[in-house]
């Protein structure tokens, strides 16, 4: 009976080949300790699977969805955001006269340098933001989505 | 008995490589889709009606187009392989309007005809295009994958369907099949 449970791998395999939307997966971040009056950095860890890719902050063309992280809610002030510089590919679905798009593949992470207001409630607190995206592959585009960011901030 | 376990658990084990090898190869080398080809007849589904508003704010309905042959694209602005595919869809309206045919394009664009009508005059698009939303993608299918196409007979069946960026010449031929089989009234 043990067997019967292997057969069926091959069928979810095949199954699972056709065109389905990525997910972005984002690691989940450590706790940042901020002192008041001080600086702090948070560094958000994404992945897209083989095989896709999203646009950069700064995409090709205009028409196109950039990566944006969007800070929202917490105590920390937003400095400055650094998104990783995309790399220029060309896909099989782009005209010959297209200019090759500025995208973000496999790992990447996206950096953020806080201030700390000194007037902070002391305590942990939640920092929260939102990541928007929009992926393709080879053949076919899938709508932008927004994952929730979430970061636990101890400030003292 | 133990030889058989063996066996059975070696069947099992590289039929489950072959599936992950699939699955990992197509990932990874993304090859085309397989071809959509026309449907028989009798193995066509009715596409399902709707009501969508035009850029100027007219009700369209699927059914308006009862007895032509139908080309009915989700897409949107910010997909790269459906900016491939419009001037093939704008030269098939061009070329067989008159026989009966009618590109219509879905939009599944957030932001709605702000974005959509530049890019429309860019382009220069000379079919009907109507705002989608979630309901009607989910009415066919689950539309998730733009651009995705239904290629739709006389009778208002859907004939085709095409995920993802597909070829010109076979979109063409499978106009050219439709608009030469008369409407049967087997439509629902």
């Amino acid at each position: 009976m043990r067997f019967k449970s292997c057969w069926i791998l091959p069928l979810l395999a095949t199954a699972l080949s056709a065109q389905m939307a990525p997910t972005l997966k984002v690691e989940s971040i450590p706790t940042i300790k901020a002192t008041k009056g001080s600086a702090a950095t948070v560094t958000v860890k994404a992945s897209l699977p083989a095989g896709y890719h999203a646009n950069s902050n700064k995409p090709t063309y205009s028409y196109l969805i950039p990566l944006t992280l969007k800070w929202t809610g917490g105590p920390l002030q937003t400095e400055s955001i650094t998104y990783p510089e995309g790399t220029t590919e060309r896909y099989g679905f782009q005209a010959p006269t297209d200019k090759p798009l500025s995208v973000v593949t496999g790992e990447f992470s996206i950096v953020t340098k806080f201030k700390v207001p000194s007037d902070a409630a002391s305590g942990p607190a939640a920092q929260t933001g939102t990541l928007r995206y929009q992926a393709c592959d080879n053949h076919a585009c899938y709508p932008p989505k927004t994952v929730p960011i979430n970061v636990t901030v101890s400030v003292d | 008995m133990k030889s058989a376990q063996y066996f059975f658990r070696l069947v099992a084990i590289l039929l489950a490589a072959f599936g992950a090898g699939t699955f990992v190869w197509t990932y990874v080398h993304h090859e085309a889709p397989a071809k959509a080809p026309v449907k028989a007849g009798k193995d066509r589904k009715k596409a399902p009606d709707f009501e969508l508003k035009d850029a100027n704010g007219k009700v369209v309905r699927l059914s308006d187009y009862r007895g032509k042959v139908v080309l009915l694209d989700f897409w949107a602005t910010w997909c790269g392989p459906c900016n491939i595919e419009i001037p093939w869809f704008t030269e098939f309206q061009r070329k067989y309007k008159d026989r009966g045919f009618e590109v219509l394009g879905v939009s599944m664009d957030e932001d709605g005809w702000k974005t959509i009508n530049p890019f429309v005059a860019e382009k220069q698009i000379n079919y009907r295009i109507v705002l989608g939303n979630d309901q009607t993608g989910d009415q066919y299918g689950g539309v998730e994958a733009l651009p995705t196409t239904f290629v739709i007979d006389r009778d208002g069946r859907i004939a085709s369907v095409h995920v993802g960026l597909s070829g010109k010449k076979e979109f063409e031929d499978a106009i050219q099949k439709l608009l030469d089989s008369p409407a049967t009234g087997n439509g629902a």
